[in-house]
């Protein structure tokens, strides 16, 4: 299924400036996979041990999904992904 | 100046000091570094602390902050807030010594005037010329007001659904006002995004954040000189995002590092309201990170569900032997009420979750009866006027003796 995955400025230069990718799969999981799989690059900045980093947030609708099912959330034909940092705001 | 570096909390890589949030090898968060190797003479640093201006300005040395002290004296100077012996509210609670750091006295009437300072000043040296947020309110105030001081536009994202005291309070400085319709989480996501495309905008916790929470240390130098350079065995503060807790923590270490206090971090306690506390949570659960939540409470200004500086908040809490700890809507409103009977200090919502935490502290005997305790008052009750609506009586009397007699006939009297 085709996936919108837009980026945050931090991760813009690594992958030639855009500002957004286009992904396949039917859960984050793997929409994030294949875009690893085009650019290796950004597996460590956005994974450690095998899951998001802590810092890094994913919005799927403007819902972040960790109050969905995480990387395992089903996503719909056409999905935006969207990849924040988390470290954001606040008092 | 003496800050030197922008430094990754998590992987520990350097940064110019730029208007830079994140790491951009692991997204963790980066914070100011300095050099404080010149500061030799500690009487000197007192007495050059002590000649400075009554405001936050005075603390110039430990801010990361360039060019001459003057020139940053103008625009809206924050701090040197009243911190007040409250013996009332000790009897109250059957505690040794409490004292209130009452931040409601900045000039927007919250500790936020602090943060966004640093902020707006770091801004215009880095040559911004709009400021902008994402806020519950009191930060909406204090940015909107900074932009007016000095001279900048700004916009002001907040929840739209924000007491009215605070929507008035930001609109009335002239600000672009822009109500969003989501919760705080939902304002700071749309800030994160359009930060990323604004270049010209200091967002001041997103962009601008690294300096922006540094002006939360200057609540612990202004407590330490303000006790005669003393640390408190105990600071309660409350936790939103986790940032001026640290903060407060962070500036108790510095002023020790240096010489200017002896002995250790007080310990932190933190206060959450139960219907957002996932620090709290974390706390109690013995996590080191923080399940989001969806905020439902009447201490808006608390309300962020996904706190940055969480994880940073619950090490904190556990190295200096504190917690971290949540208290209900109810016991909010009876926390207002209580520092208002006790010290004449009318607080927001956030006031009286940080004064019910305290509270049950002393309830539970967490207190030992010879501690110093400093609570942080961080806002203003008049912000937040239907927490006390319908929470007294009044009498309602014809303007005659008679009338007046019979409204107070039956009552104790005093």
């Amino acid at each position: 299924m085709a996936i919108t995955v837009k980026l945050p400025t931090q991760l813009r230069e690594t992958v030639g400036g855009v500002a957004s990718l286009q992904a396949e799969g039917a859960t984050v999981g793997e929409a994030l996979e294949s875009v690893f799989a085009s650019h290796g690059e950004l597996r460590d900045r956005l994974y450690q041990d095998g899951d998001l980093r802590r810092f890094v947030n994913v919005y799927l609708g403007g819902e972040d999904i960790r109050f969905l099912d995480g990387l395992k959330t089903a996503l719909p034909e056409g999905a935006e992904l969207t990849i924040l940092p988390a470290v954001a705001g606040g008092c | 100046m003496a800050a030197k570096q922008l430094k990754c909390r998590e992987c520990g890589t350097e940064y110019p000091l730029e208007a830079r949030y994140v790491c951009s090898k692991c997204f963790g968060p980066l914070e100011v570094g300095y050099d404080h190797e010149h500061i030799t003479d500690v009487s000197e640093m007192r007495r050059r602390i002590q000649g400075g201006p009554q405001n936050i300005w005075r603390y110039h040395d430990f801010l990361p902050l360039e060019g001459p002290q003057p020139r940053t004296r103008t625009g809206l100077p924050a701090g040197c807030t009243p911190l007040i012996r409250a013996d009332r509210l000790a009897e109250r609670l059957g505690l040794g010594e409490v004292w209130v750091k009452n931040d409601a006295a900045n000039p927007t009437h919250s500790f936020k005037d602090r943060v966004v300072s640093v902020a707006a000043t770091r801004a215009r040296e880095l040559g911004f010329d709009t400021l902008a947020c994402a806020s519950t309110g009191n930060l909406a105030n204090s940015v909107a007001a900074h932009g007016a001081a000095l001279g900048m536009a700004s916009y002001v994202l907040i929840p739209a659904d924000l007491e009215e005291q605070k929507v008035l309070a930001t609109g009335v400085y002239g600000t672009n006002l822009v109500k969003v319709r989501g919760n705080y989480d939902d304002v700071n996501r749309l800030c994160t995004e359009l930060s990323g495309d604004r270049e010209n905008w200091a967002f001041v916790n997103i962009n601008m954040r690294p300096y922006y929470a540094e002006g939360s240390k200057t609540v612990s130098y202004e407590i330490a000189e303000q006790l005669g350079w003393e640390i408190p065995d105990r600071v309660v503060v409350p936790i939103a995002s986790g940032s001026l807790f640290t903060k407060i923590g962070k500036g108790f270490q510095e002023f020790i590092d240096v010489g200017l206090i002896d002995g250790d971090v007080p310990i932190m306690n933190g206060a959450q309201a139960t219907g957002c506390s996932p620090v709290a949570a974390a706390f109690r659960d013995g996590q080191d990170f923080c399940r989001p939540v969806k905020p439902h409470t009447i201490a808006k200004s608390l309300a962020i569900g996904n706190p940055a500086d969480g994880p940073y908040a619950l090490d904190l809490a556990r190295a200096t032997a504190g917690s971290i700890d949540s208290v209900n809507d109810q016991e909010i409103r009876a926390g207002i009420r209580l520092l208002a009977e006790t010290t004449g200090v009318f607080t927001e919502t956030a006031g009286g979750v940080t004064t019910a935490v305290l509270q049950k502290l002393a309830e539970t005997g967490a207190i030992g009866s010879d501690e110093r305790v400093v609570i942080v008052i961080t806002g203003e009750g008049l912000k937040t006027l239907d927490a006390v609506r319908h929470s007294f009586m009044d009498y309602e009397v014809d303007p005659t003796i008679e009338s007046f007699e019979q409204a107070f006939a039956g009552a104790v009297q005093v």
